[in-house]
């Protein structure tokens, strides 16, 4: 199927990519025993959707405190200077607040200049790309020269420890990326489709306006398959998302290779969101792609931390080789709203690509 | 599929794949295995994992569909249909 929506930027470019995990680490063998299904499946499982370690933060740790320590730390290591970022954007499902926006109780933290734009945006899975996309839209203003875009969630606050669809695999995290106008005439390629038919596909159906929390919302049932979740706790549809992903994901890729006059060799690395191993081994399958050059080690070493996803997989595969070359990388995020993006483009030379505990 | 494996030798293989996975069941039956409930989302993973393996293959992902995996029967056809050179090899 074509896609429609095929964007395309001119002379950006990403400089620094910082992710930020919470230094608590869960082992999938210790909370096996609140599953409802035998050891051996288990283990099963375990090597064949990547389950094994998840960072968890804290219960009083904020999407906020993950993002204010990664720009302090930026700042202290001079890859970053207060004054220059005229744009925060952050990207998130787990907000501090409902209002105000987190990225504004961001800059009042930092003491960030007023002269600046601050931007929440609820996206989760194609995080990463939604954001990125926002960044571009904003460097094509000319006063605008550098945007600091965050990447934060800590939704494992939200997950049932007895749900097996989801417990296993959700991480927490946060991924700061630069993304500044460039001298080089590069183009960026990208494009998006979206899909609120299945809005409930993934969701946390309790706690906004439509349903606030309330002692009925947070009473535990079993569903079909065995596991314990309340009205508060995050659901997944697992075989839809499955299903959406494998449809939807390759004619993405192939239709952005296509626009973009290029083929898979060319790509040096498919960088895509990290939902479990089997689901990526199954898409590498489809198109066609060697595993080592679309990464899937991320739930198994870190979880799934939604937008934070591909810069995790930056920065623990690839980090060395981006700090000294240039590398041509495909992004794809999909999940939740349902939302599909895909981004083509040059990445390299960056002046910080690393890991940092809080 | 590389291999000449005539089709009562794949069924027996196949049902000592799902015996193994849920070992309470028996699998020889002529019933729906997912209406049955014998097999969940999780089963099905480590099934289409255990017959790719076992019969070097990759089961596309658009195939795996509940109703791909609800008898001996739809297992064999999706394996004929993800590997299988021609239908021949199993016959």
């Amino acid at each position: 199927m074509e896609l429609k929506v095929n964007l395309t930027f001119h002379n950006k470019k990403i400089t620094g990519i910082l992710t930020i995990l919470p230094s608590n680490i869960v082992k999938f063998e210790d909370e096996m025993d609140n599953y409802n299904f035998s050891k051996a499946k288990s283990l099963k499982l375990k090597l064949a959707m990547g389950y094994n370690t998840h960072r968890i933060a804290k219960d009083n740790t904020t999407v906020s405190d993950l993002c204010v320590y990664g720009l302090n730390y930026l700042f202290e290591k001079d890859y970053l200077k207060k004054e220059d970022i005229d744009a925060l954007i952050l990207i998130t499902q787990s907000p501090d607040y409902f209002m105000p926006p987190t990225s504004n109780v961001i800059q009042g933290k930092l003491g960030l200049k007023h002269d600046m734009i601050c931007l929440d945006i609820n996206q989760g899975c194609a995080g990463f790309e939604i954001g990125l996309y926002q960044a571009f839209m904003l460097l094509e203003q000319s006063e605008v020269n550098k945007v600091v875009l965050l990447n934060a969630d800590i939704l494992s606050k939200k997950v049932s420890k007895r749900d097996r669809n989801s417990n296993p695999l959700i991480g927490d995290g946060a991924s700061i990326t630069i993304v500044e106008k460039s001298d080089k005439p590069n183009v960026i390629n990208c494009n998006i489709k979206m899909n609120g038919t299945g809005y409930d596909v993934l969701m946390v159906p309790a706690g906004g306006f439509k349903l606030p929390s309330s002692p009925e919302t947070a009473e535990m049932k079993e569903d079909k398959a065995g596991n314990f979740r309340s009205l508060d706790n995050l659901v997944m549809k697992g075989d839809e998302v499955f299903n959406f992903v494998q449809r939807e994901v390759p004619p993405m890729i192939e239709n952005l290779l296509k626009s973009s006059k290029r083929d898979i060799e060319e790509v040096n690395y498919f960088m895509f969101h990290q939902p479990n191993k089997f689901m990526l081994r199954k898409l590498a399958d489809k198109m066609k792609i060697p595993y080592d050059k679309m990464p899937n080690n991320v739930v198994e070493n870190y979880g799934n931390a939604s937008g934070v996803s591909i810069p995790t997989a930056i920065c623990h595969n690839i980090s060395e080789e981006l700090k000294s070359d240039d590398m041509f990388l495909c992004f794809a995020g999909f999940g939740v709203g349902l939302t599909w993006a895909s981004i083509l483009m040059n990445v390299g030379h960056l002046d910080f690509c690393e890991f940092l505990e809080y | 599929m590389n291999n000449t494996k005539k089709l009562n030798e794949v069924r027996k293989e196949v049902v000592a794949i799902l015996q193994e996975i849920r070992p309470e069941f028996d699998f020889s039956e002529k019933i729906d295995f997912i209406e049955e409930g014998m097999l969940d989302s999780f089963d099905v993973v480590t099934l289409v994992t255990t017959l790719d393996e076992k019969f070097q293959i990759s089961i596309d992902g658009m195939d795996i569909l509940p109703e791909n995996f609800a008898t001996i029967d739809s297992i064999i056809e999706l394996l004929l249909k993800n590997g299988a050179k021609s239908e021949s090899d199993f016959s």
